[in-house]
């Protein structure tokens, strides 16, 4: 066991966990944080995708070890006093959901994509950038829209 | 403004047929939205994993379990011993499919034990510390096994009209042919997962993730030899389901019920996707023989098929299953004389089961890959086959089950679809690109879609809903449908506020629970809205009667003079809030609560017979689909799609076109990449999404045109004149499927290869070298 240290979505968290917990575990099992869900089990389907300094990365392809000191945004923290980020209303307002399992990886990892890329994403970045997050229900026509159309919010912001 | 006026005629629906959001949309976005593993769990809950038969046929003749009882965290450990009531989580109760196999071993992956400790990491790296002795049979692994063996787990069964091999003999032209069609994994995001937890009196609380709460509260009480009324069982939504949650999902809440049992504990269990993968049933996979005969032109005069349904080792929905591939092996064609013979064979692996679509799925991609087979061998374009044998009226007008199509629109449609996606343009200029295009190459295909509405199982087209009106004009709807994504509760709720005349969040949607509305089927074959929101809907109106003789008994207005509308009730020249009205009423003491029930109207089934009008109606839609294909690779593309859907006066339309959109895609996914591979000892090799090819988006053409079917309505009475959408969209996706064949045509015309779905890059190329293109 050892003890971490780490901020989640603002606040300063310490935390006793085994070297194998994993990310993921540390945020929905002990700081139950469960807007971060568990799809695959083997770092394929994206639903666990969060930030860590700013970067997206899927939760359980990480030990929480290794976010020792690190920043970390889950889709708990994107909203800010109470008012949805510019690309959760845009993923609201174009039905970029179905079951919604899939959308706050979804999320996270669109509000990556426009920090990589910038907030001028076509179509065909879009579905490439996105090859790591599955949704089986929506078919991806809505949720493609819901990021261009975020990502434009985003930079009028 | 005169009041009086107002309420003389009937306002257009304020809530329905309008746009609005999925209910849970906003809690999506900020992760609130809870599924059962973000339940909190009571302190002292336990983790359950299963432990599984490392063989797929034969017997266990000693399991050593004194490692994993000694594992780190191991509390206890389940075996078929500890079921107190029947060991079988079947959903016909008949005995076939054991919560814990207590010796004999039917498919590799099937479960043996059940750890149970304190976390889940303790109890799966325990379930791996059994030492399981086996005596091996030998197991029967596809279809071809099956047949060989005679192995079935139902007798065969056959729809039949005239003399097919008379009509086939005579007709002027004779083909026939071979082909298999795959299964689907359902890769429900949300994995299979249940809590159980104990209540008073041995009573059982369970929170599962299932399409089928009635039959999970009925199994759990028939394995814990409870009465039905000591379990609960509760949903408020799952990552997806797709037909993998409707029986599927009732031995792992079984397990966590046998949990608690057990050990006086909460109890909860998470599948892991490989192990859910092995161990949950598919989509059935067919292999397909057929004849033909047909007229030079390439009318249809008679056809005799045979499927054969890997089915797996127990019965589980197969019979319906199987059933709906024959109600929909003519998809929109008229046979005048035909023969359909299902054969469902058991096999040593695990039990396929319901998939969006339920078997219709495959009964369709043959009628379309006959009518590809008969078009390439007369040289005609495969849309003028279709458009030549399509459904018409009187003589043309009976399935081969014998029920009258009354309501076809395919003509419309397909005529329709034909001019918007500027078919027979591209056609000819995909022609000129074939020729000067030695190694891409491109097809495209236009495929109609007719798909039978109800359940084929009489019963269970029926539907409960509860709903309540507080002090304050705050409504709680409650229903037996469950929430799955499909947009159910939203559609529910809009027809629940419409009746109330009130926005739609003065409605709280509240999980489906066994407690509250009771004997429900399970929310599948499309049926979901279209019995569960006609049974709110009555639930509505039972309350609104009351309300009527209150208004009348105390202003003296009758109801014609009363409308409710714009979040108020409107009573003569009076207008009052709906909770101004709701509180009187409460102090006049009449209840505002009431249940609703539904049951469809008209349809009959005698299978013995096979006759009746087993569908209230048919969903319609045609989609048009164009590809390209590397001729040296057997990577394909789709480059654009056009779709054409009928769903009645859409209920919300933009949940509709997400349903057409997901559907198609998940379709493609079906038809194209993803292949189930087991191998000759049974075990699943494609089991996670690294070997088993979920579609991405960008799998998904850039040029995907979606469009509904402008209609006066369903001519059915169905809840305000829309029509059912889950599944139908699923099929449209066969278009994609001929148009692939339509490129590999393309190298030598006339020639049709054998395509064996899906229609991966091997596939495809086995297809190419079939043909026989550039041998010398």
């Amino acid at each position: 066991m050892s003890t971490i240290a780490l901020k989640v979505n603002g606040k300063d968290v310490s935390a006793e966990v085994e070297d194998r917990t994993l990310l993921v575990e540390l945020l929905r099992e002990e700081l139950k944080l469960t807007g971060t869900h568990i799809g695959c089990d083997t770092s394929q389907c994206g639903a666990c995708v969060v930030h860590v300094d700013g970067v997206a990365m899927k939760s359980c392809t990480m030990f929480a070890i290794q976010a020792d000191g690190a920043e970390i945004r889950t889709i708990e923290g994107v909203a800010q006093q109470g008012a949805l980020h510019p690309m959760q209303a845009a993923f609201a307002e174009h039905h970029g959901l179905q079951c919604g399992f899939c959308t706050p990886g979804m999320i996270m990892t669109a509000i990556d994509m426009v920090r990589r890329l910038g907030s001028d994403l076509d179509e065909a970045t879009i579905r490439h950038e996105l090859e790591g997050n599955i949704c089986r229900c929506t078919g991806y026509q809505n949720i493609v829209k819901a990021i261009q159309a975020g990502a434009r919010a985003m930079a009028s912001q | 403004m005169d009041l009086g006026d107002i309420v003389k005629g009937s306002p257009p629906p304020a809530v329905v047929h309008k746009p609005k959001p999925h209910d849970s949309a906003a809690k999506h976005m900020t992760g609130e939205a809870v599924y059962v593993d973000d339940i909190r769990t009571p302190a002292g809950t336990l983790h359950a994993a299963p432990g599984y038969a490392p063989i797929a046929a034969g017997r266990v003749t000693k399991l050593d379990l004194d490692a994993v009882r000694k594992a780190p965290g191991v509390v206890d450990v389940l075996t078929a011993d500890d079921i107190p009531g029947a060991n079988d989580a079947s959903p016909k109760g008949i005995g076939d499919e054991p919560v814990i196999t207590p010796e004999r071993i039917m498919f590799y992956g099937q479960v043996l034990f059940v750890v149970l400790a304190e976390t889940r990491d303790q109890a799966r790296r325990a379930a791996r510390l059994a030492r399981a002795a086996t005596a091996p049979g030998m197991p029967m692994i596809d279809v071809d096994d099956a047949v060989v063996a005679d192995s079935t787990v139902l007798p065969d069964y056959t729809f039949e009209r005239g003399t097919p091999e008379d009509e086939i003999a005579s007709a002027p032209r004779q083909l026939g042919g071979e082909f298999r069609i795959g299964g689907q994994e359902h890769f429900y995001l949300e994995g299979q997962v249940a809590l159980a937890v104990p209540g008073e009196d041995g009573d059982m609380y369970v929170y599962s993730s299932t399409q089928h709460p009635s039959e999970v509260q009925h199994v759990v009480a028939h394995v814990l030899g409870l009465d039905s009324n000591a379990v609960t069982v509760e949903v408020r939504r799952m990552g997806g389901g797709f037909g993998g949650k409707e029986s599927q999902a009732t031995q792992w809440a079984v397990i966590a019920a046998l949990g608690v049992r057990k050990t006086g504990r909460p109890c909860k269990i998470r599948l892991d996707r490989d192990d859910d993968m092995m161990m949950t049933g598919k989509r059935h996979d067919f292999r397909v023989d057929y004849k033909v005969g047909f007229s030079r032109e390439g009318g249809i005069r008679g056809v005799d098929v045979t499927f054969a349904a890997r089915c797996g080792y127990s019965e589980d929905l197969s019979l319906g299953v199987v059933d709906r591939t024959m109600f929909h092996a003519d998809s929109g064609y008229f046979y005048p004389t035909v023969r359909i013979l299902a054969r469902r064979m058991r096999t040593n692996t695990v039990s396929n089961t319901a998939f969006r679509g339920f078997g219709g799925p495959q009964g369709k991609l043959f009628a379309e890959r006959m009518i590809d087979h008969i078009a390439y061998s007369v040289g005609r374009d495969p849309l003028d086959v279709r458009k030549a044998n399509l459904y018409g009226g009187a003589g043309r007008d009976r399935t081969p089950y014998n029920m009258r199509v009354e309501d076809n629109i395919l003509p419309e449609i397909v005529n329709e679809l034909e001019r918007t996606s500027d078919y027979r343009d591209r056609r000819r200029a995909l022609a000129e690109f074939n020729a000067s295009s030695p190694v891409l190459k491109k097809g495209i295909a236009l495929t109609p879609v007719k798909f039978g509405i109800s359940f084929t199982l009489m019963h269970l087209n029926q539907a409960g809903a509860l709903v309540h009106v507080y002090r304050d004009g705050s409504i709680s709807l409650n229903h037996g449908g469950t929430e799955m994504g499909q947009g159910l509760f939203v559609k529910v709720a809009q027809v629940v506020a419409e009746e109330f005349g009130q926005e739609l969040d003065r409605v709280k949607i509240t999980a489906t629970a066994t407690d509250k509305v009771p004997n429900t089927g399970p929310t599948a074959a499309s049926a979901g809205t279209d019995l569960n929101a006609q049974a709110a809907m009555a639930a509505c109106r039972a309350i609104k009667e009351r309300l009527f003789d209150f208004i009348e008994q105390e202003w003296g207005v009758g109801r014609d003079s009363v409308q409710f509308r714009e979040g108020k009730v409107i009573i003569g020249n009076r207008a009052m809030d709906f909770g101004e009205l709701a509180e009187l009423a409460y102090r006049n003491r009449v209840s505002l609560s009431s249940t609703g029930f539904y049951k469809t109207p008209k349809i009959t089934w005698d299978r013995e017979k096979a006759t009746g009008q087993p569908f209230f109606y048919f969903a319609y839609g045609a989609a048009c689909s164009e590809v390209t294909i590397d001729t040296m690779t057997g990577e394909m593309r789709v480059n654009r799609v056009d779709i054409l859907h009928d769903v009645g006066k859409s209920l919300n339309p933009a949940i509709d076109i997400g349903q057409i959109e997901g559907g198609f895609v998940q379709g493609m996914g079906w038809l194209t990449t993803e292949e189930l591979v087991w191998d000759s000892a049974g075990r699943l090799m494609t089991h996670a999404p690294s070997t088993y090819k979920i579609p991405t988006a960008s799998d998904v053409p850039e040029d995907f045109r979606v469009a509904l079917y402008e209609s006066g309505g369903n001519r059915a009475d169905t809840i305000y004149r829309s029509k059912a959408v889950g599944e139908p969209p699923l099929m449209l996706a066969t278009s994609v499927f001929s148009a692939i064949l339509d490129a590999i045509i393309s190298l030598k015309p006339a020639v049709m290869p054998r395509l064996d779905a899906p229609a991966t890059p091997e596939a495809i190329m086995r297809a190419i070298r079939a043909t026989g293109a550039g041998d010398p």
